[in-house]
């Protein structure tokens, strides 16, 4: 059964970056299909929240 | 089925709702006469519940008006004496079916529109839209419009009414969204369309000649006629998505100048509270940010059903009023779609190729990706005595938000 | 008489929208007429000027959208009809894009993505990490500072999802030709690689294409990957992968000291390989043997390149033979030393050529400090002080705490060339130049005021300061190699291709 893995090494790159917009640029200069995702911490941050958000969302 | 799908569900079916209110303008009357609860001497007021010695100066000058109008009181010292003493009862129109803009006094005399959501069968009142007493003003001057409103406008609009037996509102909502404007601070396209109507209706009833000219003069040159229809609108459109057992949904945000309070479908009546922002915007000529009171009134129920804020994207006109441009406009339409549940179909905007408002404003949403409510509101004085000083934007604050999520978390663990 | 109609109540609809959904429509195939109207008096006039009009519609009001379709059949009709909330959605990329926040968002508009970049902070790039493979995504993962445990929950999850995680701490992976993070312009061909390194698969991949050949893949496993914590779970799936690939006939590793029952799992794995494979583990003295003969190993990256490219049916170039434009530099540089001048200093952007050239130096005598020591016992007493030879990486995390990393910003190597020059024991300096993608644009220029002033430092104290360089990179990057190469040269610095023939030249400075 084909893995993941092996698809990934055979098939075009399809990219979610989430961070450094660098990464995006450099990849879309090659001619990846990236899109840009700015992240920011959920709820601002705060660890109880995000726990409460991962129950729920 | 897990808790998210069961919040997924309960979210559908209370956008669903609000999607389906279908707002129509059924009658103008006292409040006495229509609002559930209004007896005796009390007044409504905007926001979250809030005591006397806590209310802001514009609130507390607004007060002072409106037990001056009601004749509780023949000057402003006495007034603020019974105020003081707790002999006048105050409560937030939220907790009778009420939404006010700014101050949003209400008393048993103030005639309201009385707007009927067809779908559901649900009421909602809201005051009449003026430019001094609600924002907190109190002399003689500022009390004139009341009473024209009570003794001429009111009155004669109510008989009109009856002439056309009611007003469907979401045909002129639809076309004035798709005018330029957004149901907050930008009414003309509404007001006129809504002057249109009235005035065939005016035509066709028998009215002293005095109180129809008086009226129709109102009613075609009050460019915000339209908020007061709107934000009963909202407050129809928005009840029927109540106490949904696992919806995150917002059903209501209001301020009263000192707090700014929301409540969530699957929580009850429950309000989530924290100190009301202050608004970022232009001024009118002699004032500036430190004349500012903070954010005020129940007129964010435009945004807790997709309006205001929510659709500046297709608003241009109204930005240079709050102090933005075109590309921030969009931006915040399209900021505002990742915490919302869904959008409208039939409230839409040309500029986004006709796609429908966002509607439905989901508490986790906005936690998870830090993006709070856009509101483009007025801005009234710190101090009581003076009319509206400016308008802006403002964020509904995050903390509300939060402790909205962790009840949540807590009641459906 | 149309052959199909529709009256929608209540949606009122904007007359120009309206007339680009009727455009959609009369388009389709089969289609004679149509009309998107209001049920207005005047429209219902217009339709039954055009022969769209049914008495039905009679009672359509103002508010009432009437679409109505005549076609060459009954079920074109229906089936269009059928298909009107579809038109009427509307919804267009009409200005601009929407800025995604989350990687939801992010999945909405690209369902079928196959590979999550994630270079968030630390604390809270685990949990990210988990939502991508939870999708079906696999991850590269440059953030660092996630802890171990978070390391192996998520390798050993993906590991069973079928997914890739290159990381945490993965700045380089080359697939399918394509470079994500610091990376070389690389052309493709049929030897791959895997390393926890990524200058290390940066020198590797640049000198597989300078020699002529090209790369399948190259792919980053994260620092942490081939330690006894981890096992070397990332490794193993990507030799795995490398195994299954037809387009790969070569696998090279190159490593930094793997822990060590990491390494005889390792080394236990290969034996089972059917292809070619070639080990670099700097640092380490002994491998256990494999019984394999698909397996060689190479001391340093060179030979590891020279061996993959042998292996992967490539003819065997020896070492281009400059041996006597070398004597004569030696010659040259070591004129004008003096006695007092004793030491070797190596201040690095890549962490693996830091080990390299350790590695080098103490095999032909000369022990090495560093602050990222292949000995423990050779560890500096504190990063900023330099102690006889030794050896710096400046990428290392007590240098780049709030400052951007050496690879993307000079500021922090100029500044310790400096410090350096004025250490009169100090006699040769080694450092290295990365190019390729997210690198700084002009690594070379950003260094050449510090390192003309460190001559000029040592000049004065009628010394000589001999400066070598290696650069990695490519004729095809972004940068400009060859004018890179030209303003070392120009300051008067030795400039290698090559981190070991740097460190080798370095050695025979000393000697």
């Amino acid at each position: 059964m084909p893995e993941k893995i092996d698809e990934l090494l055979k098939e075009p790159l399809l990219v979610i970056n989430i961070g450094l917009k660098g990464f995006s640029e450099s990849l879309a200069e090659q001619g990846v299909d990236v899109i840009q995702v700015d992240w920011v911490p959920p709820a601002g941050g705060d660890k109880e929240l995000m726990e409460i958000l991962d129950k729920l969302i | 089925m897990d808790i998210k799908q069961k919040i997924d569900q309960a979210n559908e079916a209370a956008v669903k709702r609000m999607i389906e209110g279908d707002p129509v303008l059924v009658d103008i009357a006292p409040a006495g006469e229509v609002i559930p609860g209004m007896t005796g001497k009390m007044i409504t007021h905007s926001g979250p519940p809030i005591d006397w010695k806590h209310m802001c100066g514009a609130q507390r000058g607004a007060l002072i008006g409106q037990t001056i109008y009601e004749g509780w009181a023949s000057t402003p010292e006495e007034a603020g004496a019974l105020l003081e003493k707790g002999v006048i009862k105050l409560e937030p129109n939220h907790h009778h079916q009420t939404v006010g803009p700014m101050a949003g006094t209400i008393s048993s005399s103030s005639p309201v529109w009385v707007v009927e959501n067809r779908t559901s069968g649900n009421r909602a009142f809201c005051r009449q839209v003026e430019g001094f007493q609600q924002f907190g003003d109190y002399h003689d001057e500022a009390l004139k419009g009341l009473r024209m409103w009570r003794d001429v406008w009111a009155p004669t609009l109510s008989k009109s009414l009856k002439s056309i037996g009611s007003l469907d509102l979401k045909p002129i909502i639809t076309k004035a969204l798709q005018m330029g404007d957004e149901l907050h601070n930008r009414h003309s396209a509404s007001s006129s369309l809504f002057a249109n109507e009235m005035a065939m209706a005016i035509a066709k009833t028998e009215l002293p000649k005095d109180d129809m000219f008086a009226t129709l003069g109102y009613i075609t040159h009050h460019e915000l006629i339209f908020l007061g229809l709107a934000m009963a609108a909202g407050k129809a459109i928005a009840d029927p998505a109540r106490d949904i057992e696992y919806s995150t949904l917002v059903t209501a945000m209001c301020r009263n100048g000192t707090e700014f309070g929301i409540r969530v479908s699957g929580l009850g009546d429950e309000w989530f509270i924290a100190p009301s922002p202050s608004v970022e915007g232009l001024y009118l000529t002699g004032y500036s940010v430190k004349d500012a009171g903070l954010d005020m009134g129940d007129s964010a129920i435009a945004e807790t059903v997709g309006w205001g804020g929510f659709v500046l994207g297709g608003a241009p006109g109204i930005l240079s009023l709050v102090g933005g441009t075109p590309d921030e406009a969009l931006a915040y339409t399209r900021e505002m779609r990742t915490i919302t549940a869904g959008t409208h179909p039939t409230y839409r905007m040309p500029v986004f190729g006709f796609e429908g408002a966002p509607i439905g404003i989901d508490i986790r949403k906005v936690v998870q990706t830090g993006s709070a409510p856009i509101i483009d509101t007025a801005i009234a004085h710190k101090d009581p005595g003076y009319p509206k000083i400016g308008a802006g934007l403002v964020r509904a604050p995050m903390e509300c938000f939060k402790k909205a999520l962790i009840a949540f978390g807590k009641k459906y663990q | 008489m149309p052959l199909g109609f529709r009256i929608l109540k209540n949606q009122y609809f904007d007359s120009v929208f309206l007339m680009g959904v009727n455009k959609h429509l009369s388009d389709e195939n089969g289609v004679q007429q149509t009309a998107v109207l209001m049920g207005s008096d005047g429209n219902k006039k217009l339709l039954k000027d055009l022969g769209l009009y049914d008495p039905v519609m009679d009672a359509a009001q103002a508010n009432d959208l009437i679409v109505s379709i005549s076609a060459d059949s009954e079920s074109i009709a229906s089936e269009l009809l059928a298909r009107l909330p579809e038109y009427l959605k509307g919804g267009v990329e009409a200005i601009g894009k929407t800025r995604l926040s989350t990687l939801e968002n992010g999945l909405t508009i690209k369902p079928d993505a196959n590979l999550a970049v994630i270079s968030i902070p630390g604390e809270f790039a685990a949990r990210e990490a988990k939502k991508a493979l939870d999708h079906g995504l696999n991850v590269f993962l440059f953030s660092d500072n996630v802890s171990l445990e978070d390391e192996l929950m998520l390798k050993s999850y993906a590991a069973k999802q079928g997914l890739l995680v290159m990381g945490p701490d993965c700045g380089t992976s080359l697939i399918g030709g394509k470079g994500i993070g610091f990376t070389n312009a690389v052309r493709r061909g049929s030897i791959g690689a895997i390393g926890p390194s990524g200058t290390g698969l940066q020198e590797f991949t640049s000198q597989v294409h300078n020699a002529g050949y090209g790369v399948s893949h190259a792919i980053g496993t994260g620092s942490h990957d081939l330690s006894d914590k981890i096992g070397g779970l990332t490794t193993i799936s990507a030799l795995d992968a490398l195994e299954n690939d037809p387009a790969t006939k070569v696998i090279a590793i190159i490593s930094k000291p793997p822990g060590e029952n990491t390494l005889i799992k390792l080394m236990s794995r290969i034996k089972n390989c059917p292809k070619p494979i070639i080990g670099c583990f700097f640092g380490v003295q002994t491998i256990p043997p494999t019984g394999c003969s698909m397996f060689s190993r190479a001391t340093t990256i060179d030979e590891a390149v020279r061996l993959s490219v042998v292996n992967s049916g490539g003819g065997d170039h020896p070492e281009v033979n400059d041996r006597n434009i070398l004597m004569q530099k030696l010659k040259s540089e070591k004129q004008g030393f003096s006695f007092k001048q004793k030491y070797l200093r190596g201040i690095f952007a890549g962490g693996t050529f830091c080990y390299q050239a350790q590695q080098i130096l103490r095999g032909q005598g000369f022990p090495v400090f560093s602050n990222a020591p292949l000995d423990k016992k050779m560890l500096l007493d504190h990063p900023t002080h330099s102690r006889e030879n030794c050896m710096v990486d400046m990428g290392d995390d007590y240098f780049t705490q709030g400052k951007p990393h050496p690879m993307i910003d000079g500021t922090e190597r100029k500044r310790r060339i400096l410090e350096e020059a004025r250490d009169a024991e100090l006699k040769v300096l080694l450092l290295d130049f990365i190019l390729g993608y997210n690198a700084s644009m002009d690594p070379a220029g950003e260094l050449a005021d510090a390192i003309s002033e460190a001559k000029r430092i040592v000049a004065t104290r009628h010394g000589y300061l001999s400066i070598v360089a290696s650069i990695c990179g490519t004729e095809e990057d972004p940068q400009d190699l060859k004018l890179q190469e030209k303003i070392l040269e120009e300051l008067g610095v030795i400039v290698f291709r090559s981190n070991a023939r740097a460190s080798q030249f370095c050695v025979e400075l000393l000697k």
